[in-house]
């Protein structure tokens, strides 16, 4: 699928640190849409091996921020053809997607969610139990008496697809366009020369460049520390399960904020599963007991029919988190070094836009106009953007 | 279940504690810049290594230190919170 590279070539025009779903978009549309391929893309583990394979690959646009709706409500459209565009199926689906709401607060902000997103041309209404009812019938709307659904915001372009195929989907769109993607190539180094990029240091030699993208997730402190930028970016595993095969019987995505779940159900029949952060700083993603005993609790107390089934799999990854619940994207004050960072949680569905937005910054020099609420130089300047709708759990 | 070792209480669950973030010293704020607060208010130091960090036994209200390491999730040392005072400008990260 991918052409392997068997050496290093001494210089690129770009480099890209890291071969997942962003960094990979991001070298797609520089070789697509800017005519920049001679590019080289660097993983120091696998192509899509980390926060793009261990996500639950939900697709929304329903923020609180118009920075917020704006910016993925153009990832959403960009979602929609990206199959055709790659000829590789991503198994995208519009289910749906709920986010419950138990209280009269929470009704409340899903009022918010909704009239900020009409304003924006999303499609978002706030609905009734009936409704949520109507649409899952399995679902106990009682919560087990203790955390009644009053009702929910309703998204209905909320999407999943095929978390996998997105970074391979990229990688070969990529790699076809001239693009190298080396895996096990690991930055141990970056060479600022006068304020500038010069190239960076790998495990297997020296490249020399004058343009490097980080976009690590967990890893962007290790990376940044390397050119001396500080940020306020901290890393806490983010865990989710995933349960074995059953008979189709979920359309749309659920989500909980109050019970800390959200779920949907695959082409395969397995239910995705995922809950809050964990609560401290670790860079490990060792699943607990504890996560998977809490999440099916909650499982339990909306779908109890559920109690047979058994828990396939757990896993973790690494949640680059900013105080803000808003990513950290574009120029920063070393010439030459641009980042894609402060994902957290809600990466995934960002991931076409990020490519489209840092590849056009990368090209210029200048932040994309969708990106400009996101600097990393908003902190100094106290300006926070403030999207707690950037995870739908947790916050 | 994973046990932490309170200075106060001894080895307990750790859902019986919360996490407080790392031990930091705050520059004087009538003497520092606009942008040297603003790096003390938000900038972290994200990488993993052994840090510092406040936490605290829920259940009896009690704050102390833990020396961690946040690679490998491992416990090195516990210190009650005077331990600000009397040790940490010894032992803080420059």
């Amino acid at each position: 699928m991918f052409t392997r590279h068997d050496t290093l070539k001494p210089g690129y025009d770009v480099v890209i640190i890291g071969a997942g779903g962003h960094g990979l978009a991001a070298a797609y549309y520089l070789a697509r849409d800017h005519g920049i391929q001679n590019v080289a893309v660097l993983d120091k583990g696998y192509l899509g091996g980390g926060n793009t394979g261990r996500n639950t690959t939900i697709i929304r646009s329903n923020y609180l921020t118009p920075e917020g709706v704006k910016f993925y409500d153009e990832s959403v459209r960009l979602w929609q053809d990206l199959a055709e565009d790659f000829d590789l199926n991503l198994f995208y689906s519009t289910r749906g997607h709920f986010t419950l709401a138990h209280t009269d607060s929470a009704m409340r902000t899903m009022r918010w969610r909704a009239e900020v997103n009409k304003h924006f041309g999303v499609r978002s209404e706030a609905v009734d139990a009936a409704f949520v009812k109507r649409a899952i019938p399995s679902i106990d709307l009682s919560c087990g008496g203790h955390a009644p659904i009053l009702g929910a915001l309703f998204h209905a372009p909320g999407a999943i697809a095929r978390h996998d195929a997105v970074a391979w989907g990229y990688g070969r769109g990529a790699d076809r366009r001239g693009v190298e993607i080396h895996q096990q190539t690991e930055v141990t180094g970056i060479r600022v020369q006068a304020g500038r990029v010069a190239g960076v240091e790998t495990t297997r030699g020296f490249i020399g460049t004058s343009r490097v993208l980080c976009a690590v997730a967990g890893f962007t402190p290790r990376i940044l520390d390397m050119v001396g930028l500080s940020t306020p970016i901290y890393v806490h595993p983010l865990q989710a399960m995933v349960s074995e095969p059953i008979k189709a019987w979920l359309d749309p995505i659920v989500v909980s904020g109050s019970l800390h779940v959200y779920v949907s159900q695959t082409a395969r029949g397995e239910l995705v599963m995922g809950a809050s952060l964990d609560p401290y700083e670790l860079h490990s993603t060792r699943s607990t007991l504890d996560f998977a005993e809490n999440l099916s609790a909650h499982m339990l107390d909306m779908f109890p029919f559920l109690c047979e089934v058994k828990v396939n799999r757990q896993w973790a990854g690494l949640a680059d988190m900013t105080p803000d619940f808003a990513p950290i994207m574009g120029v920063t004050p070393v010439d030459g070094f641009y980042i894609d960072a402060g994902w957290g949680t809600w990466g995934f569905k960002a991931t076409p836009v990020c490519g489209k937005t840092m590849s056009h910054t990368l090209a210029t020099g200048r932040n994309h106009e969708l990106i400009e609420g996101f600097t990393i130089d908003r902190f100094a300047r106290y300006q926070l953007t403030g999207e707690k709708g950037a995870a739908s759990v947790g916050h | 279940m994973k046990l932490l070792v309170c200075p106060l209480n001894g080895p307990r669950p750790v859902t019986e504690f919360a996490y407080g973030g790392e031990v930091r010293v705050s520059p004087d704020p009538d003497a520092c810049s606009d942008a040297e607060w603003g790096n003390y208010v938000f900038n972290r130091s994200g990488s993993p290594g052994q840090k510092y960090e406040w936490w605290c036994h829920a259940a009896s209200g009690f704050w102390f230190i833990a020396l961690r390491d946040t690679t490998t999730d491992l416990v090195i040392a516990t210190y009650p919170a005077e331990f600000v005072q009397t040790g940490f400008s010894r032992v803080r990260p420059q």
